[in-house]
């Protein structure tokens, strides 16, 4: 009787349940979906709204989110290149630059694909000054994306000063690297998002450079286990001609990033020892199986220790 | 249901309970179902007659209330809260008592409770709970892990034969999340939960909690190493795949299978 008024006060609560409290959950679901598996939430929760309209609102509002902040890459309609859907990119909701060919992509953020191409205007690309920069910067980026990821995707926007044509200005440019592994069949997912940026500046002669890097993995073949993790990075150097600062700037990017790969294997090689020796260990302390068997053996000891006044 | 499920394997587990509760929301007729599939991380209520903690679950609750294992009693204080048979308490007692030794020698520290319920049949089923935090401020005697929380659900439904044996039946749930921080590294968060099943039919000779106990302990170490071993290092092999470490200091990774 009473699960039976439990589950009628629930229903009650249901149908107050309000279209924005139904839109705002499934823009928490799809907003936390994993790397690659948006498109899984959203069946999901469709079914579970069971409110196209209200699924449209919610996806129309997660995607673009979502396809951001994990610097989706999609692949130009005329196959020459990847375009990277990120905010540095951006020109309006459904178009995103692609430097390297001055091109300008039409996106469906739902669909995850590219539906147009049309060669950028100038207003959208920097002057020749800050593309002499630029355009160096990328040459050297690929090389090394080439030789450290096997399918990562990279890009180099000038997101300040574009316009500049004359030395004695600063201007910044911003480098993005995104490779990500898509398995579904072998129930695992991941990226890594490296973005690198980089403040020219004349007064100094420097160039200050700030990275982070996140990378997440999913492994849920009958369980589920996440990864994720973030760096940050300072650095600056001298502020030169454009192709010294491209080899300069790709030499610090490369350094860094290689050295937080090694510290990553070192926090995997102390998973066992340092990290999961605090949480359970693998044998007891007494460093044999508990002795099950003789269990009455320790309720005498525990007296006879409480009676002695020792132990706990 | 199958779409509440597989929303749950998706989202991160460090997320489960603001999910559960969003799909319980959403799903008022699925709640019980709900709530018996999916596994949260436990929660923690001080017996204030032993000045002890002990564990929350669905099988020590009643309304609002929770029987302590400790004193027998419900807290916050519930009138003809339903209790266990005497010879049912006798078991409990011992078993609580026992694993909390099994608690101290495995994780050093940490909280357990178990509760015994009378079955429909004529048989009784035994919950055996345990939560550790072992984050640097909590009680991690090695103090590597800025988080570090571990949850362990064990059911076992015990089915005594005339014949002397017993059908046992165990369905065991690991949470848990790790996170270290620092300079070099960053921020690096591992988080997972697995369930598995296991029956076995044993000889009652030694006892139920003889029985049961090691079934539990072996669970545990299978379950501890899978998720170290395999599930773990599928994160890692993930990593590899995406930056693959230069050649010559490549550290080779086992090829593993989930068990």
């Amino acid at each position: 009787m009473a699960d039976c008024g439990d589950e009628a006060d629930e229903a009650g609560a249901q149908a107050e349940l309000s279209d924005k409290e139904k839109k705002d959950i499934a823009v928490w679901f799809l907003s936390n979906a994993p790397v690659g598996e948006i498109s899984y939430v959203a069946k999901d929760i469709r079914t579970l709204i069971g409110d196209d309209r209200l699924y449209d609102m919610a996806a129309s509002e997660s995607f673009p989110r979502h396809n951001k902040a994990h610097l989706l890459t999609l692949e130009l309609p005329d196959r020459s290149g990847d375009v990277i859907i990120t905010g540095y990119g951006e020109i309006d909701k459904n178009q995103y630059l692609e430097p390297r060919s001055a091109q300008v992509a039409t996106v469906d953020h739902i669909k995850q694909a590219c539906t147009g191409l049309r060669p950028a205007t100038d207003d959208e690309l920097p002057s020749p000054y800050i593309e002499e920069f630029r355009y160096a910067l990328d040459v050297e980026l690929c090389k090394y994306v080439a030789e450290a990821y096997p399918k990562g995707i990279s890009a180099v926007y000038c997101t300040r000063g574009k316009d500049i044509d004359v030395p004695g200005n600063d201007f910044d440019l911003v480098a993005i690297i995104s490779a990500s592994k898509k398995s579904p069949q072998n129930f695992c997912n991941g990226s890594w998002r490296s973005i690198w940026t980089f403040e020219f500046k004349d007064d100094t002669q420097l160039v200050d450079i700030k990275g982070k890097i996140q990378i997440a993995a999913h492994y849920f073949e009958e369980g589920n286990v996440q990864l994720s993790t973030k760096n940050e990075f300072n650095d600056s150097t001298v502020f030169q001609s454009p192709e010294d600062c491209a080899v300069q700037l790709t030499n610090i990017v490369r350094h860094h990033e290689s050295e937080y790969l090694q510290s990553l294997e070192a926090s995997y090689l102390h998973l066992p020892d340092s990290m999961f020796k605090d949480l359970r260990r693998k044998l007891p302390v007494t460093r044999t199986l508990f002795p099950w068997h003789n269990t009455l053996q320790f309720s005498i000891n525990r007296d006879l220790s409480k009676e002695l006044g020792i132990g706990k | 249901m199958e779409a509440a499920l597989d929303l749950m394997r998706r989202i991160s587990p460090k997320k489960s309970e603001t999910a559960l509760s969003a799909l319980l929301s959403l799903l008022p007729h699925y709640s019980s179902d709900l709530l018996s599939q999916v596994d949260l991380p436990l929660q923690v209520s001080t017996d204030t007659t032993s000045m002890k903690d002990f564990l929350l679950c669905e099988y020590n609750r009643d309304a609002d209330s929770y029987r302590s294992p400790w004193s027998n009693t419900y807290f916050p204080p519930l009138e003809d809260g339903p209790l266990p048979s005497e010879e049912l308490r006798k078991l409990e007692v011992e078993a609580n008592e026992v694993f909390s030794i099994y608690r101290d020698q495995y994780y050093e520290g940490g909280i357990s409770s178990v509760y015994i319920w009378e079955d429909d049949d004529h048989g009784f089923v035994a919950c055996f709970l345990i939560k550790k935090d072992g984050s640097k401020t909590g009680q991690g005697k090695r103090g590597n892990l800025q988080e570090g929380s571990w949850d362990a659900i064990h059911v076992i439904e015990v089915n005594p034969e005339e014949d002397g044996t017993a059908h046992y039946c165990l369905t065991s749930t690991i949470m848990l999340s790790l996170a270290t921080e620092n300079k070099t590294s960053g921020t690096f968060n591992l988080a997972g939960s697995i369930r598995r099943q296991m029956s076995l039919d044993l000889s009652v000779e030694e006892g139920h909690l003889c029985n049961m106990g090691r079934m539990i302990e072996d669970m545990e170490s299978k379950l501890r190493n899978s998720l170290e071993q395999v599930y773990f290092g599928k994160t890692r092999e993930m990593v590899c795949t995406l930056r693959p470490p230069p050649e010559g200091v490549q550290i080779c990774i086992p090829e593993s299978r989930p068990i």
